[in-house]
């Protein structure tokens, strides 16, 4: 079996080696910085409305009356961030499909990309990677100083050089493969609200 | 060995269902119009696109350390690393995972390179039961039909198409057509089978080398939902898919979405760089012919596709065709230039299948010179013998005729032979082609050439004195 | 100046009336015009058909018949830009490069030699829809295309059009689509390529044109073979025709 998959590899490497054109230079990548919005938090908010993602602006002063009357079919509320009880904790998730019984999950996101409106989520927020996708709505907590401009800067973050699972996420899923028509959800979180909320400690965590 | 698709005939078939035909063609080009929009948005639009073709091209060109590269990265992360030759290898490879746990059902996400290993039946006739989560996937599979579009791959199926499918296949109504039902539906009915697997499988958009990670976009999440909700997380990609840098992600990030649907990026954009905790994680870098293409000098430049099906929604042929007509599991402007690498013969028709009008090569995010290559492949195909007898024939008339100006003047005299030397319209040495739907022109009382000479070259030798 | 007339292949046997047109037009302008009446075709349709053998002889003899001029005029986009960016099947010659390098549509010739822009012996009081080929955008240049959305926007033939007193533009939708003409592809595919046809007119029509004019008589052969099968009555010119001062 080994010498096998030896061979593979090696008859693969041989292959492309011997067919590889010539070396084509690396290119250098700006990162067109002259494009960056002068008002990062409302791209950020028009962004995120075209994928069916929702800003709140206003102060929420009570994150359980908040999340009681937005989500108030909602049995189980499960809170990944320390300032919050929720019903549940995501270590008390015994198994990863578990999440799917989380009505709604509260979560804190390290940064924002204005360009595209999404939200980047970690393991470390996430603690149950499956919330992400299989919990039915996610409300995200994000400090507006952390919204960088573009796509560019938020491959900068260390968490894609570090982290095991790194999501940036953008709204609701979706989907337009019947018909062609867009609906939201698909099969993953139904609704996505983000709240701007300072973050906690000045620090940003890299893992 | 099998006869070439005929993907004109197919096609005829297609355009003769008015309803599906006028209804993709429409759907897509609107996709082309909100890939327009959205470059509109991004003022560097042209500089990215050099950009990503720049970046493939080295890429490409340096392939083996950047593979060599990442295997040793992502083997650090904790992936297994499996290399496969070709398609068989693949399949040999995913099933001795699956068989190894004795699991007996899998979830993947959409992964074009998997159709092109036929993937599923290979695992279905030995006794693993396949659930496709991407929703258009999942609609082909109920439908038994391959994927008809690289990114939407039911997008020909009308809602009442998909209506009617699913109440065939879950017993839901087949008289609400209403997108968000159906879409609901399919969640219902595949949400069981993902929370119950042991194993689940995506591909992935890019690969990259530096970080040893594998990057996934989807709108629905079901990447997401089919890698990381069972324990075993296979991922297939094909060699070409390398890019060197987390910084370079970030330039086919910015291109791939707008240019296959015009949002600025998927729902979920997912970077795994490893297992996640208590589960394994494999990586298949699959060959299947692509270190051969890399070798081809005129068509190498294919493998920087970023499969964004840009070209599809731009091409008149493919909305007029439908993506089922060209039998191939890559369609349209793309597909023509990459399967005759597959299976020359099979695919011999393709590359007449245009117009060469050149729009795919202006939309396509990497800047793959589609239309010039699909010209270059008639000449192979020339060369290989895999033009028709009758079309040949009439080439070889043509060209005598046309080489020999005492002949082409006597033929053109003839006014009726004119149409027969022609050789736009005597590609069968019948008219009935050209003449199906549209009239033949005049020939004219007196050609050109004879008006000129009757008449004005007496006049020219005469001022010329 | 003087420049060899190149008329191609379709336009001698079905539309000799562009030819004269391109003549006669050029000759107002002070153009010395040569018409070698050795030509035959650019070799095109056989390129086109992967059959480079096939059309070896006739690009070599193309280049033989006007090799020899330092300008080659042509009422032809597809051809122009098969001779300037397709010509591989003859061998290299001297001759061949000078035809590479002298030949041009005959909107480039007007718009980029002469850099005319004023036709005082034409007018048009009618509405155009003005077709521009695929060649002539995407290989020649000659209008910016909209998949390149940054680009400024510009046409040559418009802009040559646009000094005839009287015309007056329709716009219409999918305006730089493909006709469906394709050369061999009319044959071969035959019914994508009259179904392009179709809605190519179709979408012209909307925009309720008095007739429809392109430099390039290939793609109004198949919109006209088109029209005609659907018993549309519109007329079809070819630019040089307006410019030239044909009435309606």
């Amino acid at each position: 079996m080994n010498s096998t998959r030896t061979f593979s590899r090696n008859t693969i490497l041989d292959s492309v080696r011997a067919n590889q054109p010539a070396t084509q230079p690396m290119p250098t990548i700006p990162h067109f910085h002259t494009n960056k919005p002068a008002d990062p938090m409302a791209t950020f908010s028009e962004s995120i409305a075209r994928m069916a993602g929702v800003v709140v602006t206003q102060d929420v002063p009570n994150l359980d009356s908040f999340l009681r009357a937005k989500f108030p079919d909602a049995k189980v509320i499960c809170s990944a961030i320390p300032e919050y009880g929720g019903t549940i904790k995501p270590e008390s998730l015994n198994h990863w499909s578990e999440a799917s019984r989380i009505d709604v999950c509260i979560l804190r996101s390290p940064m924002g990309v204005a360009e595209t409106g999404s939200i980047l989520l970690s393991d470390i927020e996430l603690q149950v990677n499956t919330i992400a996708f299989l919990a039915h709505d996610l409300v995200i907590l994000l400090d507006p100083k952390q919204i960088v401009s573009n796509i560019h800067d938020a491959y900068e973050n260390p968490y894609f050089k570090l982290r095991p699972y790194s999501l940036l996420m953008t709204g609701p899923s979706g989907s337009g493969d019947i018909g062609g028509i867009v609906v939201h959800p698909a099969q993953a979180a139904k609704t996505l609200t983000v709240l701007l909320s300072p973050a906690p400690d000045a620090g940003q965590r890299t893992g | 060995m099998s006869s070439p698709v005929d993907q004109a005939k197919n096609a005829e078939k297609f355009l003769a269902d008015t309803v599906h035909e006028e209804r993709l063609d429409k759907l897509l080009w609107t996709m082309r119009m909100r890939r327009d929009a959205a470059a509109r948005q991004v003022p560097e639009w042209e500089e990215l696109r050099t950009l990503a073709s720049e970046i493939k091209e080295h890429t490409l060109s340096n392939l083996s350390q950047y593979l060599i590269q990442f295997e040793a990265r992502a083997t650090a992360n904790g992936m297994i690393v499996h290399w496969a030759r070709d398609a068989h290898e693949h399949n040999q490879i995913v099933y001795e995972i699956l068989a190894e746990q004795g699991i007996d059902a899998l979830v993947k996400s959409k992964s074009m390179l998997t159709e092109e290993c036929e993937l599923r039946p290979f695992l279905e006739r030995r006794d693993i039961r396949v659930t496709e989560t991407d929703l258009g996937e999942r609609i082909q599979q109920l439908d038994d039909q391959p994927p008809g579009h690289i990114v939407g791959p039911s997008i020909h199926k009308t809602t009442k198409d998909v209506a009617v499918l699913f109440s065939q296949k879950y017993g839901s109504d087949p008289n609400n057509e209403d997108a968000a039902y159906l879409a609901g539906v399919m969640r219902e009915n595949t949400r069981p089978d993902i929370l119950k697997a042991r194993a689940g499988m995506t591909g992935a958009n890019f690969v990259v080398a530096e970080t040893g990670a594998i990057v996934v976009a989807t709108n629905e999440g079901n990447a997401d939902l089919s890698a990381h909700t069972p324990p075993l997380h296979i991922c297939s990609v094909g060699i070409e898919k390398i890019i060197p840098t987390t910084e370079s992600l970030a330039v086919f990030v910015r291109l791939l979405t707008r240019s296959a649907t015009g949002d600025a990026i998927t729902q979920y954009t997912s970077t795994f760089r490893g297992p996640r905790k208590g589960a394994t994680m494999h990586v298949i870098l699959v060959d299947n012919g692509r270190s051969t293409r890399l070798g081809m000098k005129r068509f190498w430049h294919s493998l920087k596709c970023i499969r964004c099906a840009a070209c599809m929604n731009t091409c008149p042929v493919y909305r007029r065709s439908g993506g089922l007509s060209y039998g191939s599991t890559y369609m349209g402007p793309i597909g023509i230039i990459m399967m005759p690498t597959f299976e020359l013969r099979k695919y011999s028709e393709l590359p007449f299948a245009s117009t060469l009008n050149g729009s795919c090569t202006n939309v396509c995010p990497v800047k793959i010179d589609i239309h010039e290559q699909i010209y270059a492949w008639r000449e192979v195909m020339e060369e290989n013998g895999q033009i028709q007898v009758v079309k040949k024939d009439a080439m070889r008339v043509a060209g005598k005729v046309l080489s020999h100006p005492a002949l082409y003047q006597i033929a053109t005299a003839t006014l009726s032979t004119a149409l027969e030397v022609l050789p736009h319209f005597a590609i069968y040495n019948r008219l009935n082609a050209w003449g199906k739907h549209r009239d033949i022109p005049e020939p004219a009382r007196e050609t050109f050439h004879e008006w000129y000479r009757n008449r004005r070259r007496k006049t020219d030798e005469v001022t010329r004195l | 100046m003087q420049v060899a007339l190149m008329v191609p292949c379709y336009i001698d046997m079905f539309y000799p009336r562009v030819g004269m047109a391109t003549l006669e037009l050029l000759e107002r302008l002070g153009v010395d015009v040569v018409y070698p009446k050795e030509q035959t075709c650019c070799g095109q349709p056989m390129a086109n058909s992967g059959c480079y053998e096939e059309a070896r002889a006739t690009e070599e003899h193309c280049a033989r018949v006007f090799g020899p001029f330092d300008c080659v005029v042509t009422p032809s986009g597809s051809c122009t830009h098969h001779i300037r960016n397709k010509f591989t099947a003859g061998a290299d010659s001297a001759e061949k490069q000078n035809l590479v390098r002298n030949t041009y549509d005959l909107v480039e010739f007007l718009h980029d030699v002469l850099k005319i822009r004023e036709f005082p012996w034409a007018t048009f009081e009618h509405k155009v829809a003005l077709h521009t080929s695929c060649s002539a955008i995407r290989g020649l240049n000659m209008a910016s295309m909209s998949e390149r959305v940054h680009d400024p926007v510009f046409s040559k033939p418009r802009a040559l059009l646009s000094g005839v007193s009287g015309i007056e533009f329709v716009e219409f939708e999918r305006v730089d689509e493909c006709c469906g003409f394709g050369g061999t592809f009319a044959a071969t595919e035959e019914a994508v390529s009259a179904r392009m046809g179709y809605d190519k007119l179709a979408f012209m029509q909307k925009a309720s044109p008095d007739c429809i004019v392109s430099s390039d008589m290939s793609c109004l052969m198949h919109l006209q073979g088109c029209a005609h099968r659907q018993k549309q009555d519109i007329p079809f010119y070819h630019l040089a025709e307006i410019l030239n001062g044909v009435s309606l």
